[in-house]
């Protein structure tokens, strides 16, 4: 099958280096099939496309036709053999094709091949030459450059004879070829080969297989480009939708990492939260992932995120894969965001669904269709761990990885969150490794303590910008949503009440000391007057005191000067009879 | 090359033999019909040959594949008979004659 013959493989590079390469490939115009093939099916040649019942094949093709008549200006035939052309025009408008619009412009024409096995008889030998008149004149009438053969195979339970119509089938689609048409033939998977008469035999240049599995009760589409000669091409199993809007296939849109790098930021609709962003949020087109376990406010920040980005004009998309879009419009209002006014204008879309709907891949892909149809410049998911619940982790980081490179590629601002599954994992096994995607990492956290839970948030990492280290607390009231500085002192970080408590408690211990400050300084000034009312007694009695010393030495004086005139008196009354000395007789 | 090939106006076999050009494969077809309807449906059959190169639309009209393609258009119900007409039996088998025997 690898084999390639080197003559295909010169005429390529021939017209790869003659033409450019869009004319070498012809553009199926369906959502990531050609970024997988590089541009489109091989230009005038044909490619197979094979599967099992009900993987849409004929969507693959029909699909290929319409896009290319309406897209491309390239008319098509869609030859089908199972299907007729009523049953196939009603399938299809579910999808939103009008082929029968398409086949009065002459962009398409459908001719139903009817085979009916019991009406035929075989008789000697016989060609296929009915199919080629016929198709050629299809082809002719419209000018087709685009020829579909949905399922060729059936030819083969119509007509008995194998050896002829194997025959006829390499000729046919040689005859394609020379014709420069290109084809697409479906085909039925087989049990061993690609397909079950064996076409890929004779169709070498494309093979695409598509395929349907289910895994835990739900069903992935796949598609994988088997070979494409001549050119690379995405060998991955790619998922595939078919959706609304027909096929999307979920590429690879960066095998490598080339996405721009923007320095415009963009704010989280919380101021506090911006200012742990180096105040100013995270960078336009990065991830943000919003940790945490059930209840601490994941959808909150995601609301307040999506309404931020409305209230600057921006559109938002949210994919909610826990609520429906009204219950969220209700919840959030009872903290103040109002997402309603954005639903009315039309700035805000919200996909709800259960998880369960589809495989991981089945809602990744849906989630791309949503955004290219919306071009939004803000997508929140809520959470992605729902999509991501019980299933096989190998499987979910190369799908997220694929989104979020889309994202990136668009330059959209995406924010996840994510449920931290019970207390025991630690916070990075919780993660299913998906963090290492996300450029900015906020964890929240329950604390509980003092009989209350509260909600705190940090910055685990946040790729090139200075960040915050500190905890905060998250509040939620009816005023919206906001975060507080924790009490961190004392040794200990509390939050909610236990934080007001201690507050409370050290503005009481503050009045208490400054009370007794005022106590003591009153008591001090007692104190001082009973002092000096002390001072002022002693110096009383000082004087008092002195006053009596002087008044006894006063009457000590007195006495002595009367006692002195006595003896004076007394002896000049003895005047002298004594005769004692002159004195008495002078 | 529409040829109609003689005989009633109401005939109670309509026959119709498609081809693609004047291969060795229709003209041999061509002869062994006529063959075999002249043994088998003397005076009851009519052949309308359609040559699908000329007006093509008839492959698709007539929801033609194969060549050379026989078709029984009446009586009803329609049956279809591809290649050659080399094998007698199956052709009668596939118009659902009964063969004249010793004819």
């Amino acid at each position: 099958m690898t084999k390639r013959s080197s003559n295909g493989e010169t005429i390529g590079q021939q017209e790869l280096s003659k033409r450019p390469p869009a004319l070498f490939k012809a553009p199926t115009g369906i959502q990531g099939l050609d970024e997988i093939t590089g541009g489109g099916l091989p230009a005038g040649r044909p490619t197979l496309i094979c599967g099992s019942a009900g993987c849409g094949k004929t969507m693959l093709a029909m699909e290929f036709l319409v896009r290319g008549a309406t897209q491309f200006g390239e008319p098509g035939v869609f030859m089908m053999f199972e299907e007729n052309a009523a049953d196939l025009t009603a399938n299809v408008r579910s999808l939103g094709f009008d082929l029968d619009k398409l086949a009065q412009q002459k962009m398409i024409l459908l001719d139903y091949v009817h085979i009916e096995r019991s009406e035929i008889e075989e008789t000697g030998e016989y060609d296929l030459e009915g199919l080629f008149i016929r198709l050629g004149h299809a082809i002719d009438s419209i000018g087709a450059k685009r020829v579909v053969l949905d399922t060729v195979e059936a030819l083969f339970a119509g007509l008995p004879n194998h050896a002829i119509l194997r025959a006829e089938l390499r000729r046919l689609f040689r005859w394609l070829k020379d014709r420069g048409i290109t084809a697409v033939i479906t085909g039925e998977k087989g049990e061993s080969t690609i397909t079950r008469y064996g076409l890929e035999e004779y169709v070498a240049d494309c093979v695409i297989i598509l395929d349907q599995r289910i895994s835990e009760q739900i069903c992935t589409r796949r598609l994988r480009v088997v070979k494409y000669r001549g050119t690379a091409h995405g060998t991955n199993e790619y998922p595939f939708l078919i959706g609304e809007r027909g096929f999307s296939v979920l590429p690879i849109t960066s095998l490598q990492l080339d996405h721009k790098a923007s320095v415009a930021r963009v704010p989280t609709g919380i101021e506090r939260l911006d200012e742990m962003l180096g105040g100013q949020g995270v960078f336009r087109g990065s991830s943000v992932l919003v940790s945490g376990s059930s209840g601490t406010g994941k959808s909150s920040i995601g609301a307040k995120f999506v309404d931020a980005a409305c209230s600057r004009g921006e559109k938002a998309l949210l994919f909610a894969y826990e609520e429906s879009s009204a219950q969220i419009v209700r919840n959030m209002r009872s903290i103040g965001i109002d997402l309603e006014p954005w639903l009315k204008k039309g700035l805000l879309q919200i996909h709800a669904s259960r998880p369960t709907l589809h495989g991981l891949e089945q809602h990744l892909v849906m989630m791309h269709d949503a955004v290219r149809s919306f071009r939004p410049a803000v997508v929140v998911a809520d959470p992605i761990s729902n999509l991501t619940f019980e299933r096989r982790e190998p499987e979910v980081k190369p799908t997220l990885m694929r989104l979020t490179d889309f994202l990136k590629q668009q330059q959209i601002t995406t924010l996840f969150t994510s449920l931290n599954s019970g207390g025991g994992a630690t916070l990075e096994d919780s993660q299913m490794g998906v963090s290492s995607l996300m450029d900015t990492w906020l964890l929240l956290r329950n604390v509980e303590f003092n009989g209350e839970r509260n909600r705190t948030i940090y910055v685990l990492k946040s790729r090139g910008m200075a960040h915050s280290n500190q905890v905060r607390e998250f509040v939620m009231s009816d005023e919206g949503v906001d975060l507080v500085d924790v009490y961190a002192g004392d040794d200990r970080v509390l939050t909610g009440t236990a934080r007001v408590a201690q507050e409370a408690h050290e503005r009481a211990a503050d009045e208490v000391r400054q009370q007794d400050h005022r106590r003591k300084l009153l008591h001090l000034a007692g104190k001082r007057k009973a002092i000096e009312a002390q001072i002022a007694a002693l110096q009383v009695e000082a004087e008092s005191e002195a006053a009596e010393v002087n008044f006894a030495i006063a009457q000590e004086t007195l006495l002595e000067k009367t006692a002195l005139q006595n003896s004076k008196a007394m002896a000049h009354l003895r005047g002298g009879a004594a005769g004692s000395n002159g004195q008495a007789k002078g | 090359m529409t040829t109609q090939t003689s005989c009633p106006a109401a005939a109670a076999f309509e026959l119709r033999l498609y081809v693609a050009g004047q291969t060795a494969k229709s003209l041999a077809a061509f002869a062994n019909l006529k063959r075999i309807c002249e043994t088998h449906l003397a005076g009851q059959y009519r052949i309308e040959v359609i040559d699908l190169t000329k007006p093509p639309q008839l492959a698709a009209t007539g929801q033609i594949l194969a060549v050379p393609t026989l078709v029984r258009r009446l009586p009803e119900p329609g049956r279809k008979i591809l290649g050659d007409l080399s094998n007698e039996k199956r052709v009668l088998a596939g118009l659902d004659i009964q063969p004249v025997m010793g004819g």
